[in-house]
């Protein structure tokens, strides 16, 4: 017999900060909140319905990487102000906080599948096989999106 | 790993995404704070709003939060219908959501707001000004027999008394004293439901899910004994 689903105070308890954290590096600060009250409003209706035994950081973190998607294409629609651009001149040598900005607006830039697979290798710490599940691909096509994007993010942020 | 990459550069990416945005060493110095503190900080609010929210709007089935007493911090629960549960401080937190979880639903969160009306009668029973309560009940934990047991217990008075045979005979026992006892003892909602009214023939306290030391504090508030 499987173990029962946990109530839902200690999956959130037990979830709050991954989410948080792969929220805030996908769509920023501003957006992360409404983004983390969606992923687990929906985590809330669905959860009665989960079966006993399932990955729930796995599950929560895709429910999290859509709604990231959903601001993504909100503010490509609507153009919605991001946080201000820093005035970074990158001909002197950065310093960590000009590389950092530099850095996040690369990862913006990124497409989606790429953004989120990055996002979830290296902000939320999910397995290969855990991301392609989240992504919605083969488990080749994720290690390759990430493959790319980390690739481009090297590119943008001088050494 | 990938021979072509310098592995260096790579792992400073990496680190940099692990750190999350704005969070790097200067930016984090700039702040006078710590970026890992500030991260749970922020979760942790996010969180909190989440499950008063979910509370409020009715998405979640069973709402909890520690109300005061004099016996310490108490655990109550309640649903859309009423108070469902009401936990002395010694029972495991833990154990209590999970039965919640498994006889309700797991839709439980933590939030205070819901449980303000009883918080408040609480208060004033624990004062002497408040002799009923009126806080709306939900029974769905206790079955049928503890029912009919329950709603008779309830209906003893502030300050009076009902022996275990009294109880058993109201509640149209046909298995007596002894099984009437077994239902008031699984009370889920102890004080509210006043089970330490119920007593020995002849006055002796009898048993008391929370202690008999509480059982008697119970009833001396109430100037039921001296």
């Amino acid at each position: 017999m499987s173990e029962p689903l946990p109530p839902f105070q200690r999956f959130l308890d037990a979830h709050r900060e991954i989410v948080w954290r792969f929220l805030r590096a996908s769509v920023g600060p501003v957006e992360a909140e409404d983004c983390f009250q969606d992923t687990f409003v929906a985590a809330l209706r669905a959860y009665p319905r989960l079966r006993a035994g399932s990955n729930l950081r796995s599950w929560v973190l895709t429910i999290a990487h859509n709604k990231a998607l959903d601001s993504h294409r909100a503010r490509a629609r609507g153009a919605i102000p991001v946080a201000e651009p820093a005035a970074v001149d990158r001909r002197t040598e950065p310093s960590p906080g000009a590389r950092d900005e530099i850095l996040w607006e690369a990862v913006e830039e990124l497409p989606d599948r790429q953004r989120s697979a990055v996002m979830l290798r290296y902000v939320a710490d999910l397995p290969h096989r855990d991301i392609a599940a989240a992504i919605g691909c083969s488990e080749e096509a994720a290690r390759r999106s990430l493959h790319e994007g980390l690739t481009k993010l090297r590119k943008a942020v001088p050494a | 790993m990938n021979e072509s990459q310098p592995p260096q550069e790579h792992e400073m990416v990496a680190e940099a995404l692990r750190r999350g945005p704005g969070a790097s060493a200067s930016a984090a110095g700039a702040l006078g704070g710590d970026a890992q503190a500030d991260v749970e900080r922020a979760a942790a609010g996010a969180a909190r709003r989440l499950a008063d929210r979910a509370a409020s709007e009715g998405l979640a089935d069973v709402s909890y939060a520690p109300v005061d007493s004099p016996f310490g911090p108490l655990l109550a629960a309640t649903t859309e219908r009423g108070l469902v549960r009401l936990a002395f401080p010694e029972e495991s937190i833990d154990t209590v959501l999970e039965r919640l979880a498994r006889h309700l639903s797991p839709r439980i969160v933590e939030s205070s707001a819901p449980l303000d009306p009883l918080r408040r009668e609480l208060e004033d029973y624990f004062h002497g000004t408040r002799r009923t309560f009126e806080v709306a009940l939900d029974w769905s934990l206790i079955g049928p027999f503890g029912r009919r047991v329950l709603r008779v217990t309830s209906d003893i008075p502030y300050g009076g008394v009902l022996s275990y045979g009294e109880v058993a005979a109201e509640a149209g026992s046909p298995r007596g004293s002894r099984a009437a006892g077994n239902a008031l003892g699984s009370n889920p909602i102890p004080i509210v439901i006043p089970c330490h009214r119920v007593l020995r023939t002849g006055g002796a306290l009898g048993g008391y899910g929370g202690g008999l030391d509480r059982k008697r504090y119970l009833l001396e508030l109430e100037g039921a004994i001296e």
